[in-house]
């Protein structure tokens, strides 16, 4: 068999075509140019209870490209150009509407109803099809990736949620160990929940809306069967079904409820009331209808209701009991949740879809009401045009508004969910990329139960198996592995047709004995029951032929699922295309041989085909996590066996984008490369072609960035070597000078002269000149005219603060600010109130200073000054102050392998060791990271750099691939190094050579966020809080050295009483206070207003807080009665 | 035995898992003609740029005090202050002057002096450079559309000075410079060195003041970018090679220590190029047969100098110094002999 070789070259093209941050995109077009569509036309009609001919109908919605309305003009919005003005990248949503208005039918076209915040990179956005030249002349960097939206100037992710799937049956067990069989149905009218729950062997159903379990055997009489012969056929008549259901069939005739009429009833008894629900003109249904109604709309609403009969809900709640009796026999039967492919992806499309469809309601019932209250309002004499009532705001504030703040409140569904959206990290740009990648769990943070936290087999090659956080969402936030891609939902009508032809029988004319029999075999579309079929094998071959020739959409998916062998449970067949299921591609392996060829890869590599092209001719296709077990896929060629289906495109894409950068994974222990995905996120480096022109908060650099000497396939593929993160350190891995214990690590003085780990440190002060309501506004005014011409030192201290002040009262570009100097000379007008009224002229305004100073604690250079304005804010300054900072004693590094370390000290270049050619470190690392850690990664990421240098290239460290250790060993040789990678160095303090040899080589290093310079602090006096006249909190604010409860312990076990006197009342809030000795109050000095007496009266010192409490208590009248006693 | 004990005695070994080496304190008082006759210097290469040669008879101590005053304490001429009149390049004003610092400038820092803290710029402690350089459209009419401002595939054929180099750096003669320097005037070592990228509109002025220092305060005051020695490899044969373990061993040598003899006998050709790879011991067979040594008084050295100073210079200058700090050491030992008197 001819092998394949570069088989990952597949990667970059699928990665070209789904791309990382695709799954958003996809959804989000979904929602734009079809879900939209359907929502306004579920909603389309507002009719008024005032004027039955009257209504406004919706006919068409339409979502424009971004544009924003200034000044009566219409412009186009770039995204850049948001970021810099804090605007929302949105796009006008328009209707095409018809109404009466009197007795015209009135047609109106492109009707603004609101702004639509727009995802960059989707369908409407601008940069769709440009070119990096295109890109680069509207500032935006080609390799940002997108994703996300600009809501007032800030990016916003929203993040995949991951949750149960829906429509489907899932057993379990309750608290008290019932077996319960729940389905969550959701529809784009209504969410429920309903569950069959088993109690003391009975049958019954719950519902939020029923005030108690209704026995399941009235609702099936309720929904029109009435015999019990009926029920039982439903369910099954095999003897063990029967007999399960017989107390069920009996309660229903102990309650006397036999006909429909009367389960109506019983059940219309059992609604919770709610309260005026329909206005006072509504019509009062009967409780029997309302029942009726419920059974119709609120159970299992996913399931088609044709001619108000209910029987296909019927068959389904049959099914529910049967599962339930299934799973009592065989607890294996119990459904997983944590089971991926119960899991669904709730991605930004839906959740904007869910917020848009709210807000529309909102929105027309707004304009119902307005209708039903201008209607009767005859004497206009104008008649009522509806088309006025349209309140733009509306919708785009409320968008806005949810995606700003990550609120995502919906009344009708009862849905409250906080922290949906997220501030796109931009510390750098895996932080960026990896946030789009990030799927969080609705799971509650502080449950302990491992379940959903733990690594599931089934999340294989869809989930990241390194990329989580420690600590307390560990495993709830996970992270797409690199080829993950989540579907939409695909039309369910043609599926349906489809499976008719393939020979399936309609589930509508067969009763349960027939559905059931051991020689059918139900199949399901999307969890519901719609048919049989009574050769699966041969169903599902021609099924999965259809779909790898074309004829169904490549994101189905179809699987068998086999009961286990032996037990008389029916296998069914389960179809599914909604939306939310993770797939990935695979390579079809036929006759054990897999149908991607060599040419393939060739032809996809040079371009001539795309991987859609390999799909569309049935080679490679999406494989879900469900039908992933109908599967058997081989690692690599060599593991393909007879009844091998699907060959991996590579073993890597089982690691997300950012545990991809890691070099030689496999070689380490797994936490370790948990903690490099947190830190690789935090390494300083470059963000975007475009972070110059960025107006973030916080901006951190590189100044020197370089790529890796060992790179991955990964690292190739996200475009990690144009934005890297790091520099290539010469490393000698050897104890040194005692600074570096405890992971620290020794930098050399020369190096970091040079520019290593130099970084730019860049932050935005923004200020705001307001406008008034007495059309006065804050101005910026020249400096003082004594500072022309002087320099800082020559000035007198009052005017030191504007030495850099120029003409306009703004900063000069590149002029150094230090604490307390003035970056904007601003005034602001005094109030007054008779400006208002007597329209005074505008010179007559008397203004009071208002500047802004710089307050960070190291000195700045002014980088640039920003004046811009936007609907809210018209003339909003940014001013964008910059640092460079050297590495210095406490910086933060770490290696790419979750080593990470502190500066310990920084070395004079002449005390390094030497090795015989010259070489010396750039850093030095101590060897006691290793034997704990296990991080041989490194180790090998340490030899393969070597072997590049030398041999002037980079090396490969890619997952479970990579350049071997041999290899580069045999290279060492080559160059006249030791085959082991270890040198022999002298050192540089004595000038005799070391006793033993020193591994050294590059290292791809990575400077961290965490910089001394942000945080030292200390503090002799200083601030005090005005409550309790203890010292302040925090650096920020100045404040003091906690001496907290454990260290308290500690000197009271050691009996240092006056230390603790000292601490905790001297230096912090000592207080003299005057203490009747008589009666135990505070007094004055030598006066007790209580006992009206001179004498007893004496100063006592005590804290402050002390006071404080015992005055608090005298006022909720407790007397605290203070004793004095000589000491 | 005492063999093995005399020979380390003058000889580290090589071993697999580590280097023997004993260090020798010389006890008794060294005659300066003793030490003298010892020492014996040779050259072995030297060019422009570096310079190797052999040190024989000294101790380590010596040897090391060397080459930590070649990297750290001979004074050179680096840029040390930039007035900054304008900079609307890509790369902000302190990195930019960061660069500019790590220029190496040709002139010879004995004509200067270290300027003191108070002291204003003269022409006894500074050199001035210019640096005024303005990015503009070539008069071409592809250069004169706008559209190509934004990444052009060829920079250098649309704009004038795209690239700022240090051949745009421009000596400014304080005082009588001009005079003395008449015969070498002063310039960056290297002309091509890239400083910045710039596009049309984009401007850079400064004044660049170059100060005396060492390589202790900032390495770019070093004038070397590596100095350093390493022990003479003595390599030897224990007991006769040939043959098919001959041709193995001689082939394991990436840098050709070995040779074969007509006979077929193994033999030592250079055993200075050995890089102490120990590739020829990994393997255990010839662990006893080969004597991997160096000689511990012979110290290798090589100085590459960055360009400020000949490579040769930089060996006078260092050794010069050494004196100095032998004298102020003396000085300070004998001040300290009459004290106790």
């Amino acid at each position: 068999m001819k092998h394949v070789e570069d088989k990952w070259k597949l990667l970059p093209e699928f990665l070209k075509i789904r791309g990382l941050v695709k799954q958003h995109i996809d959804s989000f077009n979904y929602f734009i140019n079809q879900e939209a569509q359907e929502i306004v036309k579920a909603n389309s009609e507002i009719r008024s209870n005032q004027d039955e001919n009257f209504f406004l109908k919706f006919e068409k919605i339409n979502i424009d490209m971004p544009s924003i309305e200034e000044d009566y003009v219409i412009n186009k919005i770039m995204p850049h150009e948001c970021r810099l003005r804090d605007l929302t990248y949105s796009a006008p949503i328009t209707v095409d509407i018809s109404y009466t208005r009197g007795r015209n039918i009135i047609k109106k076209n492109g009707i603004k109803i609101g702004q639509m915040p727009i995802m960059l990179g989707s369908s409407n956005c601008w940069l769709n099809n440009k070119s990096e030249k295109e890109l680069a002349k509207i500032g935006e960097c080609p390799y940002d990736p997108r994703g996300y939206f600009i809501i007032r100037g800030v990016e916003k992710v929203i993040l995949i949620q991951e949750q149960m799937s829906k429509n489907r049956i899932i057993v379990e067990l309750d608290d008290k160990q019932n077996f319960v069989a729940l389905v969550n149905s959701s529809t784009h009218l209504v969410k429920s929940r309903a569950e069959v729950i088993c109690k003391n062997e009975k049958f019954s159903m719950k519902q939020n809306i029923f005030t108690e379990e209704i026995p399941i055997c009235i609702i099936f009489k309720a929904m029109g069967i009435e015999s019990d012969q009926e029920i039982a056929q439903f369910i099954g008549t095999q003897p063990k079904f029967l007999e399960e259901m017989s107390l069920s069939l009996l309660e229903s005739s102990k309650k006397d409820v036999l006909t429909q009429e009367q389960a109506l009833n019983y059940i219309g008894a059992r609604i919770k009331s709610k309260i005026n629900r329909s206005g006072p003109n509504a019509i009062v249904k009967s409780k029997r209808d309302e029942a009726f109604d419920i059974l119709k709309d609120v159970i299992l609403p996913h399931i088609e209701v044709s001619n108000n009969s209910l029987l296909q809900k019927c068959r389904f709640i049959a099914l529910m009991i049967r599962r339930i009796i299934e799973a009592k026999e065989d607890p294996s039967k119990i459904d997983d949740k944590d089971y991926y492919g119960n899991k669904r992806l709730e991605l930004a499309g839906q959740l904007v879809s869910l917020l848009f469809e709210d807000t529309f309601k909102r929105f027309q019932s707004d304009i119902q009401k307005q209708v039903n209250k201008s209607l009767p309002n005859k004497k206009n004499r104008e008649p009522f045009d509806a088309s006025t009532c349209f309140n733009h705001d509306f919708i785009s504030s409320a968008l806005e508004n949810a995606i700003s703040t990550g609120n995502w409140s919906l009344k009708r569904f009862k849905m409250e969910r906080a922290g949906v959206t997220q501030v796109l990290g931009r510390l750098s740009f895996i932080c960026a990329l990896g946030m789009m990648t990030r799927i969080n769990s609705q799971f509650e943070k502080t449950r302990k139960v491992s379940g959903p936290r733990s690594l599931q087999p089934s999340q294989w090659g869809v989930l990241c198996p390194s990329d989580t956080p420690e600590g307390e969402s560990c495993g709830l936030v996970k992270n797409l592995a690199l080829t993950t891609h989540v579907t939409t939902d695909q039309p369910v009508k043609y599926l349906v047709d489809l499976c008719f032809n393939l020979g399936m029988e309609d589930a509508n004319l067969l009763v349960g004995t027939e559905l059931y029999d051991e020689n059918t075999f139900l199949i399901f579309i999307n969890g519901v029951p719609m048919g049989v079929h009574r050769n699966p094998q041969k169903f599902i071959r021609d099924f999965r032929f259809l779909r790898r020739k074309g004829k169904i959409n490549e994101f189905v998916s179809i699987y068998f699922q086999q009961s286990k062998p032996g037990s008389k449970l029916q296998s069914t067949i389960q179809i599914a295309c909604d939306g939310g299921r993770l797939v990935r591609p695979l390579i079809i392996v036929q006759n054990r041989i897999p149908l991607i060829t060599q040419i393939d890869i060739d032809e996809v590599s040079m371009g001539i085909r795309t991987f859609n092209d390999c799909i569309r001719e049935g080679k490679i296709e999406y494989i879900d996590v469900n039908e992933e077990n109908n599967t058997l896929i081989a690692l690599s060629e060599k593991d393909i066996s007879l009844n091998t289906t699907h060959l991996e495109i590579d073993p890597l894409t089982i690691l997300g984008c950012v545990a991809g950068l890691i070099p030689y994974p496999h070689h380490n222990q797994s936490p370790r490369n948990t903690y490099q995905c947190a830190m690789g996120k935090q390494a300083i480096g470059s963000i975007g072609y475009n972070q110059m022109n960025r107006v973030d908060t916080l901006l951190l650099l590189l100044v020197y960035n370089q790529k890796p000497m060992v790179k991955t396939k990964t690292i190739e593929m996200i475009n990690y070597e144009k934005l890297p993160a790091g520099q290539n350190a010469s490393v000698a891995i050897m104890s040194y000078s005692g600074y570096d214990i405890e992971d620290a690590i020794v930098l050399n003085k020369a190096s970091v002269d040079r520019g290593f780990g130099r970084a730019i440190y860049i932050r935005r002060h923004e200020s705001n000149m307001k406008r008034y309501a007495d059309r006065s506004f804050d101005i910026s005014s020249k400096p003082p005219a004594e500072i022309e011409g002087k320099s800082k030192e020559e000035l007198p201290w009052n005017l030191q603060r504007f030495h850099n002040l120029d003409q306009d009262g703004m900063a000069k570009i590149g002029s150094k600010l230090t604490k307390g100097d003035i970056w904007l000379n601003k005034y602001s007008p005094v109030e007054s109130d008779d400006r208002l009224l007597t329209n005074k002229p505008h010179s007559s305004v008397e203004y009071n200073p208002s500047p802004e100073s710089y307050k960070g604690g190291a000195p700045s250079y002014v980088d640039r000054i920003q004046i811009s304005s936007n609907p809210e804010k018209h003339f909003l300054v940014k001013m964008i102050a910059r640092q460079t900072r050297r590495p210095e004693l406490g910086d933060k590094f770490s290696s790419r392998h979750g080593q990470k370390g502190v500066v310990g000290i920084i070395v004079p270049q002449e005390d390094m060791p030497f090795s015989e050619n010259g070489w010396c470190p750039d850093l030095i690392m101590n060897p006691h990271g290793f034997p704990s850690r296990m991080t041989v990664g490194k180790m090998i990421e340490l030899m393969a750099g070597k072997a590049g240098v030398l041999e002037g290239e980079q090396k490969y460290g890619t997952a479970f691939a990579g350049d071997k250790v041999e290899d580069m060993g045999k290279l060492l040789v080559k160059h006249g190094y030791s085959y082991f990678g270890k040198d022999y160095l002298t050192s540089g303090i004595t000038g005799e050579p070391l006793n033993c040899y020193v591994f050294c080589g590059p290292v791809y290093y990575q400077r961290l966020k965490h910089m001394v310079q942000d945080k030292m602090h200390a503090r002799a006096r200083g601030p005090m809080t005005s409550l309790t006249r203890q010292p302040t909190e925090g650096r920020s604010r100045g404040g003091g050295q906690r001496l907290g409860e454990m260290e308290r312990d500690c000197l009271i076990g050691y009996g240092a009483a006056s230390l603790l006197n000292e601490r905790l009342m001297i230096s912090s809030d000592v207080c003299d206070v005057n203490v009747c000795d008589k009666c135990g109050f505070f007094g004055y000095k030598n006066f007790c207003n209580f006992c009206k007496d001179k004498s007893n009266v004496y100063s006592v010192k005590m804290p402050y807080a002390c006071k404080l409490l015992l005055q608090e208590l005298t006022c909720m009248n407790i007397r605290p009665k203070i004793k004095l006693k000589d000491s | 035995m005492s063999n093995i004990f005399e020979e380390s005695k003058t000889r580290a070994f090589i071993k697999n898992e580590g280097v023997d080496y004993n260090t020798t304190v010389t006890t008794q008082e060294l005659p300066l003609e003793d030490f003298a006759e010892n020492l014996q210097i040779d050259v072995i290469s030297l060019n422009d740029e570096d310079i190797t040669f052999d040190v024989k008879g000294i101790d380590p101590a010596f040897a090391n005090a060397l080459r930590r005053i070649f990297i750290s304490e001979i004074p050179t001429m680096a840029i040390e202050k930039v007035n900054m009149w304008q900079n609307t390049s890509v790369i902000p004003d302190e990195v930019l002057a960061h660069r500019m610092g790590l220029v190496p400038i040709k002139v010879d820092p004995r004509l200067f002096e270290v300027k003191g803290k108070n002291e204003d710029h003269n022409e006894n402690n500074c050199v001035q450079f210019n640096l005024h350089i303005k990015c503009t459209r070539k008069n071409t009419p592809e250069a004169q559309n706008r559209e190509n401002d934004i990444l052009p595939e060829n920079d250098e054929a649309l704009f004038n000075h795209a690239s700022v180099y240090t051949s745009d750096m421009k000596w400014v003669p304080i005082g009588t410079q001009e005079e003395k320097f008449k015969n070498t005037p002063i310039r960056p070592v290297y002309e091509d060195i890239l400083l910045s990228k710039m596009r049309p509109g984009q401007e850079i002025e400064m004044e660049l003041m170059c100060e005396k220092g060492v390589g202790k305060t900032h390495a770019k005051w070093s004038p070397v970018s590596t100095a350093y020695y390493r022990l003479l490899p003595d390599i030897a044969l224990k007991e006769e090679i040939s043959g098919e373990e001959a041709q193995e061993l001689k082939s394991k040598c990436p840098m050709n220590v070995f040779d074969i003899e007509d006979t077929g006998k193994l033999f030592v050709k250079n055993s200075r190029v050995c890089t102490t790879c120990r590739e020829c011991i990994r393997d255990e067979k010839f662990v006893d047969k080969i004597k991997l040594a160096k000689v511990k008084n012979h110290f290798e050295f090589t100085v590459e100098s960055v360009g400020m100073y000949k490579p040769e210079e930089i060996v006078t200058e260092g050794i010069k110094i050494l004196k100095e700090k032998v004298k102020c050491w003396k000085n300070t030992m004998k001040g300290m002999e009459e004290d106790e008197e």
